[in-house]
């Protein structure tokens, strides 16, 4: 017995010891990456895949882009790393495993973590380097997009900018895919079609409390967010967000009604399977992230179904994830630190963006700065041929190229078929009137969380 | 003897100890602590006085307990067919039977899903017929095996004794089979009720439903509740753990008296 107790000992020494020698002493920098699932370019395309723009730059991901990045970085500056890579669900999974001891030193969360992150001091600001424009190898500072640049500069959490600490990646709103056959586009002009009993099991929702509350909150304020006095507002974009971010109690039982109706009203409350069931013809329309809607027109396409994506009228969540370094695991090390900073700077390089932008369907926050090559990305896709028999139109993307303040411009456009105006390019990249209207969904702090929480486990756990 | 068997089983005890016992003990800390790692226990006081959450179990035991029923309804007689019906090619409607197991579980759930699809049109009107298919398709072969292991244990003579004894073909089903065979039911009760009461992933491919347990725990741990995810956790643990106790005592207290020999 006695020898048994001493023999679990050792073992449980030995494994807690384990726990204690994580770092370990060596040549090569090991820099641990946690990113979202398919949430970069992992190589191995096809031939036929090649991309190749009007400037004759010609792109194809051979290998992932960690591996290349491994390469280039020892290229660069002569140091061999390593990159753990590793991938989360979601960002409240990434939030649990970091309490539970995950060790990593470079996460891509949404702007609603970093702020969470930031307000519980978990993040390490990038270094003055990271910002300084004039060095050839800072991609990101360099090409990032104006607009998105100005959305993190003007984000606050308790008193620091986003752009201390976060490093914009991917960014994108929330819509809905439709049916046109089945549904007209005037029905998607508003959130509450989602409420009407016409498609009663034909539409699906978002499993996620946040999208889901957000879209509710259209809903609810409908008269007042349509209302043309309140949009001539000269201060529009606070008060915008303003009521788009209420969580007081009463809202939040409001809110409740709004949501158990829909969810009555709807075939399923999903994270995934949505795209797959619209694109199947289960359902004629659903509530869903740009990105994943590219994705769903993209495949209903393949199966010569025609989908088209809306943001109705009201406004919707405009969402950006970005990189950003935790303090735990960078823990000073300044060779980690620009380890770290260089790959955001890889991934922000346009050929690699491009790379990024083919393979996962979201839209980068990069706009290239002095390289037109992402805008060529987009005329390669979107741009009409010279024989297409619908009308053509003229789509402005200067806002996002060049900044909101510079949306006339007309130097970025793109001519484009007009079904594109509803379609992949419209999901990809939302017009400015709609980027107006949109607002970013601040974090809810902890006794908000669990006020919104206790009614969404009501609505998707409980029933009767 | 007994120190080699000790070497022999310290993998596996090692195994258990890192990864059964280290995270259970976790896991009761969590469930017995609030937010502010105090004990208490107004988790499950909690959760016991909230008629919607007690509905819910109630639902995901409700489902749990028709899967079973309709599995064994199905189970017995295939498995008594193939044991004692003297079947030509018996091992191969065997395999037959068994065989939808080799292939991956989200394939099937999938492919089952469009077949439902094309008869019912749309999935969302029946949720509850379509757990009960989903789950019942899941989880039968589990139900037929021990089943039908135990019935082919029987000896045959038993039934020739009764045949000359002149007892109908029914009656020796009823009198016999049955009876011998109750463990071989008990542990296939016991292998699809268990499962069928904690699985979410079933119905959550066929439609996304979330009224079930399994879900429950999810939505807790995503809002960063773990004291309460954990505390459902438990609550299904014990309840489990009873239902089992429950059942092995029905065996063991059968097999004392003999079985109906």
């Amino acid at each position: 017995m006695r020898k048994r107790l001493v023999l679990l000992l050792i073992i449980s020494v030995m494994v807690f010891s384990l726990w204690g020698c994580k770092k370990k002493e060596s040549d090569v920098l090991v820099l641990r990456i946690a990113n979202c699932e398919e949430y970069i370019d992992e190589g191995d395309w096809d031939e036929e895949e090649l991309i190749e723009l009007e400037d004759g730059t010609e792109i194809i991901g051979e290998n992932s882009l960690i591996d290349d990045f491994e390469a280039w970085y020892e290229e660069t500056y002569g140091i061999e790393v390593r990159v753990e890579y590793s991938t989360y669900g979601t960002n409240e999974d990434l939030y649990n495993q970091l309490t539970v001891g995950s060790q990593f030193d470079l996460v891509c969360p949404s702007e609603y973590m970093i702020m969470k992150m930031m307000d519980e001091g978990m993040l390490q600001p990038f270094s003055e380097e990271f910002y300084d424009e004039s060095s050839e190898h800072n991609y990101y500072i360099k090409g990032v997009s104006p607009y998105i640049k100005n959305v993190f500069s003007s984000l606050e959490m308790n008193g620091e900018t986003l752009d201390k600490y976060g490093a914009g990646y991917m960014w994108g709103t929330m819509g809905i895919v439709y049916n046109p056959e089945m549904v007209s586009q005037k029905e998607v002009e508003n959130w509450a079609m989602l409420l009407n009993d016409k498609h009663f099991k034909q539409i699906t929702m978002k499993d996620g409390v946040r999208d889901s509350y957000f879209v509710a909150l259209c809903i609810l304020n409908q008269d007042l967010l349509m209302d043309k006095s309140f949009r001539s507002r000269s201060d529009y974009a606070k008060a915008l967000a303003e009521v788009l971010n209420d969580t007081s109690q009463e809202t939040v039982d409001k809110i409740e009604v709004i949501l158990t109706e829909m969810k009555d009203n709807s075939y399923s409350i999903e994270t995934d399977s949505g795209k797959s069931d619209m694109v199947t013809g289960k359902v004629v329309a659903n509530m869903q992230w740009s990105g994943d809607a590219v994705y769903s027109l993209d495949q209903a396409e393949e199966d010569g179904v025609e989908l088209a994506f809306s943001v109705p009228e009201e406004g919707s969540n405009i969402w950006f994830d970005g990189w950003c370094m935790l303090k735990a695991g960078i823990a000073e090390d300044q060779r980690k630190q620009h380890a770290a900073e260089a790959f955001i700077n890889y991934v922000s390089r346009p050929d690699n963006v491009i790379r990024n932008m083919y393979y996962i369907g979201y839209t980068s926050c990069i706009s290239g700065g002095d390289s037109d090559l992402i805008y060529l990305f987009a005329k390669y896709y979107y741009e009409a041929e010279d024989d297409v028999e619908e009308e053509v139109v003229e789509y402005p993307l200067d806002y996002f190229f060049l900044g909101r303040d510079q949306a006339d411009a007309g130097k970025y456009v793109i001519e484009t078929p007009v079904s594109q105006t509803r379609r992949q390019l419209f999901s990809q990249y939302p017009t400015v009137e709609v980027i107006d209207r949109c607002a970013v969904m601040g974090y809810f702090d902890k006794e908000t969380n669990q006020r919104i929480s206790r009614m969404w486990t009501n609505i998707r756990c409980f029933h009767f | 003897m007994k120190k080699s068997a000790w070497k022999f089983s310290a993998p596996y005890v090692l195994f258990l100890v890192l990864f059964v016992v280290l995270p259970l003990l976790v896991l009761c800390y969590y469930a017995f602590t609030n937010s502010s790692g105090q004990p208490t226990l107004s988790n499950f006081i909690g959760f016991f006085t909230n008629t919607r959450a007690l509905s819910t179990l109630l639902y995901s035991i409700w489902i749990a307990l028709v899967t079973t029923l309709v599995s064994l309804i199905l189970a017995y007689p295939t498995a008594y067919v193939l044991a004692r019906g003297h079947l030509r090619n018996g091992d191969v409607w065997l395999v037959v039977l068994v065989m939808p197991m080799w292939i991956n579980f989200t394939l099937r759930v999938t492919a089952l899903k469009e077949i439902l699809s094309l008869i019912e049109g749309n999935l969302a009107f029946h949720p509850f017929l379509n757990s009960i298919i989903a789950m019942t398709y899941d989880f039968l072969p589990f139900m037929i095996m021990p089943i039908y292991t135990a019935l082919t244990k029987l000896d045959p003579q038993l039934f020739e004794a009764a045949s000359d004894l002149g007892a109908t073909k029914l009656r020796t089903l009823l009198k016999i089979a049955i009876p011998l065979s109750i463990p071989g039911i008990v542990s296939g009760i016991m292998m699809v009720f268990l499962p069928a009461m904690t699985n979410y992933v079933v119905l959550d491919m066929v439609y996304n439903s979330t009224y079930i347990m399994g879900s429950l725990i999810g939505s807790y741990f995503n809002s960063y509740d773990w004291n309460n995810g954990a505390m459902i956790s438990v609550v299904l643990l014990l309840l489990i753990f009873s239902v089992y106790s429950l059942s092995s005592k029905l065996v063991s207290d059968r097999t004392q008296k003999g079985g109906g020999r």
